[in-house]
């Protein structure tokens, strides 16, 4: 409340509507607000609700794997006790396996999942009809937001062991399984394509025709604009779909589970595995110890996609 | 070739061959799955054509079971979410700027935990229950939101989960309203702060609404990840379980629901744009010409 009211500099300033602390958070359309609403405790109240919820069901389990990854399991000999070897086992053996299969797979689905969405977007973007770009764009915000299960079992009844195709091209002799790395990098494409398609669009979007008729009219080629023009302002929009495809695949667990259950090694199917209590007595709490890992990796990614997303904004307004 | 003597002598003809080519590599990959797993499911060995996959899955044991709890999981999940969501979005534009960036950050926490993370996470408090708590009245509730009936647990994690792109969605709606004018505007005459919000803002919302109502809808509808390892049985957790003893089933009940989903979003884009149709008409003009 105090903050509140001190966001009001006096009663005569605030009947101006250009001043205010809150200018400088708002965007220029919207200035800041007027004096009856900051006096009111009222924004304290309506936000307090969603600030409550995210404590509770975001910070427990978060404290329980804060606290979880570096203690032992009571089941362990000598009960619970401070320790840091869930965190080394985490990244030893079969576990730092896993974790390097997740890593691999995702950055080669995200670079892929950008180098082909790129081009679909653009497709899109420049699409004469409407009907078919909204179409699309419904079409990926459901291939990206779904979930992977559907996926996985059209896949299963397409290039599966006993797949339509695999069984039309007797694929199998040729050595072909979805069961793999490569099949799963296939299966990945199906939503990370999509995703790229959502995250790209709007960049595209902000690409000036002036750009491209400035670049003609120089005498550039095609290929020119595209390199000199197009890509470099694209490219924070570009490493940003990538950093944000690779945190999609580094999370994906349904679509690996419901396929390949585990024959290929993934970390998210590694942390299940140890939740149902597949591990050695004392072990329990290696899944939130992989889990932290997990933590670790994709707060790096988003640490590097937010100010990628803000220098891509400069472009699009 | 013509083609390479086409694009030499007039450069704007060129774009429609990469697209042709685009469209038809993209349509082949992405309707290709669909359309064979369709055929997967009416062509089964040994018996030839038929719909049995498809005629069969409303009596299938568990379906209407598994369905019904996830529909009432994603209503519990989109109330929640809009609750929670649109007063403190709303109050943070017009008397609460500051908080602006904090209810950003706090929303897209959850981006940085996995859901299998989170999941783990969500298993230890759990845990915490019979060990700790047992002779606390929070050992009540914690049995309480495990209920197979209702998870309450599932829509804490799925709310969770929905937030980033809940948040995103409804900041790109009210983005494009001008809040404060039209509150200003309701305020002026005689409407009371409750009904300027109730009755000017919320249907001036109903796009950014609706789309985020679907997406929730959408997410939960797929989430198998925190349900599964949990051990709660909706209904993508249900396909998967099918999976192995009425494959073509699974198969059938895995394309319907994601071509309905996606037909869905289609009318919903449809519906969005009604009021708001010649505005947005006009500016996509502006931008074409300018």
């Amino acid at each position: 409340m105090t903050t509140a009211s001190a966001a009001t500099p006096s009663p005569a300033a605030a009947d101006d509507l250009g001043g205010g602390a809150g200018t400088a958070l708002a965007p220029p359309s919207a200035p800041s607000a007027p004096s009856m609403w900051r006096r009111k405790p009222g924004g304290w109240l309506a936000v307090l609700p969603l600030l409550l919820f995210i404590a509770v069901a975001f910070g427990l389990p978060a404290l329980a794997i804060a606290i979880g990854a570096f203690t032992t399991t009571d089941d362990a000999p000598g009960g619970a006790q401070w320790t840091t070897g869930n965190l080394s086992l985490s990244v030893h053996g079969a576990y730092f396996t896993a974790l390097m299969g997740s890593v691999k797979l995702s950055a080669l689905t995200a670079l892929l999942g950008v180098v082909l969405g790129l081009p679909l977007a653009q497709a899109v973007v420049t699409s004469r009809f409407r009907a078919l770009r909204e179409a699309v764009l419904a079409a990926s915000g459901v291939l990206a937001n779904f979930g992977g299960v559907p996926l996985a079992f059209a896949f299963v009844a397409t290039l599966g062991n006993s797949g339509e195709l695999t069984k039309l091209f007797h694929l199998g002799d040729h050595g072909w399984s979805l069961y793999t790395f490569s099949g799963l990098t296939l299966v990945y494409l199906y939503f990370l394509v999509p995703l790229m398609v959502l995250t790209i669009t709007p960049a595209l979007e902000g690409l000036r025709v002036q750009w491209r008729e400035a670049a003609q009219n120089n005498g550039a080629t095609a290929r020119q604009y595209w390199l000199h023009v197009a890509l470099p302002v694209l490219a924070p929009s570009l490493l940003g779909g990538f950093v944000l495809l690779f945190g999609s695949a580094f999370a994906a667990y349904a679509t690996a589970a419901a396929m390949v259950g585990s024959s290929v090694p993934l970390i998210t199917l590694q942390i299940a595995d140890a939740l149902s209590g597949n591990v050695l007595v004392g072990q329990g709490n290696v899944a939130l110890a992989l889990s932290l890992d997990m933590i670790l990796i994709a707060g790096l990614v988003m640490a590097v996609y937010v100010p990628l997303q803000r220098r891509s904004a400069r472009w699009l307004r | 070739m013509a083609a390479i003597t086409a694009t030499t002598a007039k450069p704007k003809n060129r774009p429609r061959y990469w697209r042709g080519i685009v469209a038809v590599v993209a349509g082949l990959y992405f309707l290709g799955p669909l359309v064979v797993s369709v055929i997967f499911t009416v062509d089964v060995p040994n018996q030839g054509f038929t719909l049995s996959a498809y005629t069969g899955i409303l009596g299938a044991a568990g379906f209407l079971s598994s369905l019904r709890l996830t529909l009432e999981l994603a209503v519990a999940t989109i109330v929640v979410v809009l609750l929670l969501l649109v007063p403190a979005m709303i109050a943070v534009r017009l008397s609460a700027p500051r908080l602006r960036t904090l209810i950003e950050i706090v929303c897209s926490l959850p981006l940085v935990v996995p859901a299998v993370a989170l999941t783990a996470g969500i298993v230890s408090v759990l845990r915490w229950g019979p060990t700790t708590l047992a002779r606390t009245p929070l050992y009540e509730t914690i049995l309480q939101i495990q209920n197979p009936s209702f998870p309450v647990v599932l829509v804490l994690a799925y709310v969770l989960m929905a937030l980033p792109l809940a948040y995103r969605t409804l900041d790109a709606g009210l983005r494009a309203l001008d809040l404060v004018t039209l509150v200003e505007a309701a305020r002026n005459c005689g409407a009371s702060p409750a009904r300027a919000v109730l009755r000017v803002v919320l249907p001036n919302l109903r796009g950014a609404l609706l789309n985020t109502a679907f997406l929730t809808l959408a997410l939960v509808l797929g989430e198998y990840t925190v349900a599964s390892i949990l051990g709660f049985t909706p209904f993508a957790v249900w396909i998967v379980g099918i999976g192995g003893s009425q494959a073509q089933m699974s198969v059938a009940v895995s394309v319907l629901s994601l071509v309905l989903t996606w037909v869905l979003l289609l009318i919903l884009a449809a519906a969005g744009r009604g009021p708001s149709f010649r505005t947005s008409s006009r500016k996509l003009k502006v931008k074409e010409t300018s």
